[in-house]
């Protein structure tokens, strides 16, 4: 700057120049390097962003429009007959009934989130180990989940010898019809991934400026009208991305299922169909068009529920 | 040039660079020929194998030791895959899926000249080995079993004997009353389908040929309903159904554990379930560790006989095969030949020989007593009937429909068991047509 102005006031002297000082642009390199400087640090993630998302699923559409069995060195471009197959069998979208069983879980899931986090924001014993406690589950391996609670619903397993301790024998073959099977499953992931809603809750709820409270107490409030009009309203967008989160799984629901029973007895959703459509039958070309289709199908309910519920800016003060 | 376009080339080749995939260079039709000089072939091979037991313990380390004593220069390296379906399949993508490797159920059988070099003619090579019908295209073999298993009952003698049982059952019904027997008189479970483990399910499709006694038998999958009246697999699935719909299976079979089942047969609370010859050494291991005389698992054929006997079906496992991308060819296929005829890999599994000269294992005694006669069923149009499979998706070598069978028997599935067959039969004959013969 000291330069600039400098070199200004010399040509004012010179003759009649503009007054007004004139910064004078970098030199190019500099420029270049300004502009490329971003683009460097984004080398990396870019790259790997591209290389583990965007070319899967450029190359997951460029299958869905062949008839490639997943590994013969041939392939046939079929157009679009892979997605009018799709469209006309309609048993192929029957299983979404299944993903009932999981939004309503997940409805259930949220409401246990909610209130574990609104209790436990507030002073209560033992909190820290009570939220070590809700949390602990999501941080175990599905797979290893899936394995534990099969010995969970085995017959004569845990879950039989807690109720025969409570005086209730139950002969019931948990997995045994699809709809107690749908359910138990549907309670796996529940147990799964409340969690993760309730750590998203919390940190919400804490974010809330303490003196809101403070003012609510002392005008009256109780707890219930301090959550209806203060933490309600403030963990608003939390709530909107957690049931968005909870439909798009809720509709892709495959680790605990698929483990557990592998689809049978009624339990196969979408995707493991289309899992069984590529790795068993060899059609990867239909099972990437139904895959696509998944994904079309989410984004559609995802934009249906922001156009329903609009994510506006919250104000609590 | 700004953000989006950026980001829109990036995508731009993305694409471009996935338009590439799935066409690799093809060397199709090489051969992998028997080396003259045994001490002269080198090189370092890799075997691919689903054996992660035989790997760990050290087995197959002690086969290639012995190997090296003909084959001094060839180095051998074992790769155990848990899952060797799923992996392989990939891997086949590549040029990298070892040197020798088991052929997957996947590869369609045209391909085989594509993936695997031909171990020789079928007219030559048909004179010593058995099995070289399943992996001949054209005329020439690519693949080799090391061992041939027949499928059939594992039981526990003991309990059979206890519920009054001395005699094979020689008919489905037979079969059904026997069972009874075992649960009224015994505490024992009568049959196990080892539902959740599904692969044992799927065994099922083995009875093919047993009841008619026809070598022709998936030929006639391939050219009819494969569930019409009288038929191989009808006939199987019917037993299924019956033993599982007559209380004659375990309580809740959507949590077996496949583990279990094996010490749990052995100690005699369970009495029998659909297998093959494979699993009698696996259930002989497992009464040996539970304390119990390992004599006492027994093995019998399909109950159903033609003109007075038993017929059991010869097939092979996985075959081995040498990769066509393969730069010693020469040792890969030293390893298979040596593996199939000298390492005894056959009689440390109690199976049977690949070599049609050689006697029978001495587990299926039994069956010569009793004048089991053996068939080896025609595989000439096995292509066809995968395929048919496939296109149908009904999966009669994946344990999905045999599932919806066990829920019908027990009632979690709505409907009845000639719908359920008469509805099978429509799919496989629907995609019959699309296929083409």
């Amino acid at each position: 700057m000291t330069d600039t102005t400098h070199q200004a006031a010399v040509r004012s002297a010179a003759g009649p120049e503009p007054a007004v000082p004139v910064p004078v642009p970098a030199p190019r390199r500099t420029r270049v390097w300004r502009g490329l400087t971003p683009w460097l640090f984004l080398l990396a993630p870019l790259a790997l962003l591209i290389t583990f998302t965007y070319a899967p699923i450029a190359n997951m559409v460029a299958y869905s429009f062949t008839d490639w069995d997943g590994v013969s060195p041939e392939l046939h471009y079929t157009g679009a007959h892979n997605y009018t197959e799709l469209f006309t069998r309609p048993e192929l979208f029957e299983v979404f009934w299944v993903s009932g069983y999981y939004l309503a879980a997940s409805a259930v899931q949220i409401a246990a989130a909610l209130y574990f986090a609104t209790i436990l924001s507030f002073n209560v014993r033992f909190r820290n180990f009570f939220k070590g406690l809700l949390f602990f589950p999501y941080l175990i391996n599905g797979v290893a989940i899936a394995f534990v609670f099969l010995y969970f619903f085995q017959d004569g397993g845990t879950l039989d010898s807690v109720l025969s301790l409570l005086g209730l024998h139950s002969d019931h073959a948990w997995l045994g019809t699809p709809v107690s099977a749908n359910v138990s499953l549907a309670g796996v992931s529940v147990w799964r991934y409340t969690g993760l809603n309730f750590v998203l809750f919390l940190g919400a709820v804490q974010s809330i400026p303490g003196e809101l409270y403070e003012a609510a107490e002392l005008d009256g409030a109780n707890r219930w009208q301090q959550f209806r009009h203060i933490i309600a309203p403030g963990i608003r967008p939390v709530l909107a991305l957690t049931v968005i989160l909870s439909i798009s799984g809720s509709l892709s629901a495959f680790e605990i299922p698929y483990i557990m029973t592998g689809g049978a007895t009624g339990t196969e959703t979408f995707v493991i169909q289309t899992v069984k459509l590529a790795f068993q039958f060899n059609k990867t070309g239909l099972a990437s068009a139904a895959a696509v289709v998944l994904l079309l199908i989410i984004l559609a309910v995802t934009w249906l529920q922001r156009r329903l519920v609009p994510d506006d800016k919250v104000d609590l003060v | 040039m700004n953000r989006r376009t950026v980001l829109a080339v990036a995508a731009g080749t993305a694409l471009l660079l996935s338009g590439c995939t799935g066409t690799g260079g093809t060397s199709k039709g090489a051969e992998a020929t028997a080396p003259d000089d045994p001490s002269k072939v080198s090189g370092t091979i890799k075997v691919l194998t689903q054996r992660t037991d035989l790997v760990q313990d050290g087995t197959m380390k002690k086969y290639a030791a012995e190997f090296n004593k003909t084959y001094p220069k060839v180095k051998v390296e074992f790769e155990a895959l848990t899952n060797y379906e799923a992996e392989v399949k990939i891997r086949m993508n590549t040029e990298n899926y070892g040197d020798v490797l088991l052929i997957p159920a996947v590869i369609k059988k045209n391909d085989y000249p594509k993936f695997f070099a031909s171990l020789g003619t079928q007219a030559e090579r048909s004179r010593k080995y058995r099995f070289t019908d399943t992996t001949t295209v054209d005329g020439k073999v690519y693949g080799q079993s090391p061992i041939g298993v027949s499928p059939g009952f594992v039981y526990n003698k003991k309990v059979w004997r206890e519920a009054g049982v001395t005699k094979w059952p020689t008919s489905p019904a037979e079969f059904l009353d026997d069972l009874k027997a075992v649960k009224s008189r015994t505490g024992a479970t009568p049959y196990y389908t080892n539902f959740a483990a599904q692969w044992p399910l799927t065994s099922w499709t083995y009875v093919n040929g047993s009841p008619s006694c026809d070598t022709q038998a998936t030929t006639k999958l391939a050219d009819g309903d494969p569930w019409a009246k009288g038929t191989d697999l009808r006939v199987g699935d019917t037993l299924l159904y019956d033993i599982v719909h007559q209380g004659l299976a375990e309580k809740d079979p959507t949590t077996t554990n496949w583990e279990l089942s094996k010490p749990q047969l052995a100690k005699g609370k369970i009495a029998t379930q659909w297998l093959g010859t494979w699993a009698i050494i696996q259930f002989q291991d497992a009464a040996k560790k539970a304390g119990v005389d390992p004599d006492d698992i027994g093995f019998m054929p399909f109950p159903a006989q033609v003109g007075g006997k038993f017929c059991a079906v010869v097939g092979p496992d996985y075959n081995q095969a040498v990769n066509v991308h393969s730069p010693h060819k020469e040792a890969a296929r030293a390893w298979i030949d040596w593996f199939t005829d000298k390492s005894g890999y056959d009689k440390d599994n109690l199976a049977i020989s690949p070599l049609k000269s050689a006697p029978l294992p001495a587990v299926l005694k039994p069956y010569e007593e009793e004048g089991v006669k053996f068939i080896e069923v025609s595989d000439a149009k096995g292509a066809q009937v995968k395929e048919i499979d496939d296109q149908s998706e009904v999966g009669i070598y994946k344990p999905d429909y045999r599932q919806d069978l066990v829920d019908l028997a027990r009632g979690a599935r709505k409907g009845s068991l000639d719908d359920f067959l008469a509805g099978l039969g429509r799919k496989w004959t629907e995609a019959r047509k699309t296929v083409g013969s």
